[in-house]
């Protein structure tokens, strides 16, 4: 699948915003005051700028509001719909903390809740799609819940629960990795049941419908860049993983807190990169192609 | 509404027959002509006269090279080429349709046809991605989803003559190798050709439900000895040179 920075920038900024207000939500000794102001606006900032990133994605973004009526099929329209609903909750909740040092813990746990599904909504998105097996898996729903949450706790100042968290979410980076490379092969979809040839013999590509490229390879057949695969696996789970619990293991300080979070969120967007570059779709077989 | 009608009245689509298709690709241009002159937004090109041409088209021609395994009566078969035209399925259970967030896909009751209401449509290109058969284009001039409609515009299109009524590249192709009717009803004539040749479904593990059929190549047929009564009269009259030619030969052979 082609890797648009808009839809890389989206998943990595808001999963890490939802993470960050899951943990604010549910924080019993939450922030007041000016503080509080500063971690809600840093999560609205990542949340929202995740959201609006994604909108440059659509080809007729003025029509973007229309996206809220299908949230009976749509995990499109469901996830338009709990980052809202997340997003006015807590957004009332923070209201309460930084004006009126006033915690109101219904609204956070609730808050906290949409927060969550908002991110499993967007897990949904990709991993509903049978046309694409490497996402077509329940791990992929728990690896963009882990890595938000690991994310979130990291940039709350979460320290020991943020180390445990990023190895957690690192190891199942890597086994989603591991298992997916097999995705494509175990989903029974190959060129002779594409072609439906396959009972006569061996299928081969042999002329593509057109001399240039289109759309759909375009946009389903990017094969550029995963020759390095391996090396860009072990780059991301070193910055998002490795380096930031090397940071945090030394005495704290805000200098190398923040360098932990820029290297977290630097190692999650080179793997969803990946996640995006190595994604086979099927249509892909009826080019000869992966 | 995006969710999947139970059930359709009845279940338009397209037979296609690669026995017979001959790859000429005529049903590409008139498909092109016939939903960039009516229905909805043009089909774009993008750079048509430049060095990185390309465009949205809703039907494709795809040539496949197909080696059939080595048996003992024919050791050495020879490969075929087979043609393969693809476009929209109108699958009945089609994942195109239940991913849209905006409800401007849809399949239709009455007749099972899968369509775009373009002015919902907001570009976001989930419906492509859901689709395994590549059959959904964005359009990259007018930034909305363009798909096969079965020429919805043509086949109830009391304006044109009755022959024209049935989608362009079913009325265009010179090989007859395309095929339009009912596919709900057993007895049409395009669901009784189902029947007859095997017609087979795209992907069926994928289980979306193809409306349309493709009907597989024949086996290739294979010399058997002697075809006609009249065959030994058509033997070489001459073997051995005679004559002038003859003397020559043996010359030739001598030095």
């Amino acid at each position: 699948m082609h890797p648009a920075p808009s839809i890389i920038l989206f998943t990595t900024l808001s999963g890490l915003g939802f993470g960050l207000l899951f943990w604010l939500g549910i924080d019993a000794t939450a922030p007041t005051g000016w503080v509080a102001f500063a971690f809600f606006a840093i999560a609205y900032l990542l949340a929202v700028g995740g959201l609006l990133s994604s909108t440059r994605h659509l080809g007729r973004p003025e029509r973007a509001l229309k996206a809220f009526t299908q949230w009976q099929t749509s995990w499109l329209s469901r996830e338009a719909w709990a980052a809202v609903g997340a997003l006015t909750v807590l957004g009332l909740y923070a209201y309460f903390l930084v004006f009126f040092d006033t915690q109101i813990a219904v609204l956070g746990w609730l808050g906290a809740g949409l927060a969550v599904a908002t991110v499993y909504t967007t897990s949904m998105i990709y991993a509903q799609l049978k046309t694409v097996p490497r996402w077509n898996r329940w791990l992929t729903s728990v690896l963009f819940l882990a890595t938000a949450i690991a994310g979130g706790a990291l940039l709350s100042g979460r320290v020991s629960i943020a180390m445990v968290l990023l190895l957690i979410a690192g190891g199942i980076q890597a086994w989603w990795w591991q298992t997916g490379d097999r995705a494509l092969r175990d989903s029974g979809t190959d060129m002779a049941s594409a072609t439906g040839l396959g009972k006569i013999g061996e299928v081969r590509a042999f002329e593509p419908p057109h001399t240039g490229t289109n759309y759909l390879l375009r946009e389903m057949v990017h094969v550029v860049g995963r020759r390095h695969a391996s090396k860009l696996r072990l780059i991301a789970l070193v910055l998002m993983m490795v380096l930031p619990i090397g940071l945090l293991l030394v005495p704290f300080s805000h200098v190398f807190g923040l360098l932990a979070v820029i290297s977290h969120v630097a190692g999650v967007l080179v793997a969803r990169w990946l996640f995006f570059a190595e994604a086979e779709h099927v249509v892909g077989l009826y080019y000869g192609m992966r | 509404m995006t969710q999947l009608p139970t059930s359709t009245e009845r279940k338009l689509g397209l037979v296609i027959d690669l026995d017979t298709c001959v790859g000429c690709h005529a049903c590409v241009i008139s498909c092109k002509g016939w939903n960039t002159e009516n229905y909805g937004a043009p089909l774009s090109d993008q750079d048509p006269y430049g060095a990185d041409p390309s465009g949205t088209f809703l039907n494709r021609v795809h040539s496949y090279e197909v080696q059939p395994l080595a048996t003992s009566a024919m050791p050495h078969p020879a490969a075929q080429l087979i043609h393969f035209p693809k476009s929209c399925l109108h699958c009945e259970d089609a994942p195109c349709v239940t991913v849209c967030p905006t409800g401007a896909s849809y399949k239709r009751v009455e007749d099972g046809i899968v369509l775009v209401n373009e002015s919902d449509c907001i570009g976001c290109g989930l419906c492509a991605w859901a689709c395994p058969y590549g059959a959904r284009e964005l359009d990259q001039a007018e930034g909305v989803m363009k798909k096969c409609t079965l020429c919805v515009d043509r086949i109830y299109n009391e304006n044109l003559p009755e022959e024209d009524r049935e989608p362009a590249c079913v009325r265009t192709c010179p090989a007859g190798a395309r095929h339009f009717g009912d596919l709900g009803d057993p007895d049409s004539a395009v669901s009784q050709l189902v029947a007859e040749r095997g017609g087979m479904d795209l992907m069926p593990e994928q289980g979306t439900k193809p409306v349309n059929k493709y009907l597989p190549p024949r086996p290739k047929d294979a010399w058997q000895g002697q075809t006609d009564v009249l065959a030994p009269y058509l033997e070489p009259v001459a073997e051995e040179p005679r004559g002038f030619l003859g003397w020559l030969d043996k010359t030739l052979e001598k030095l």
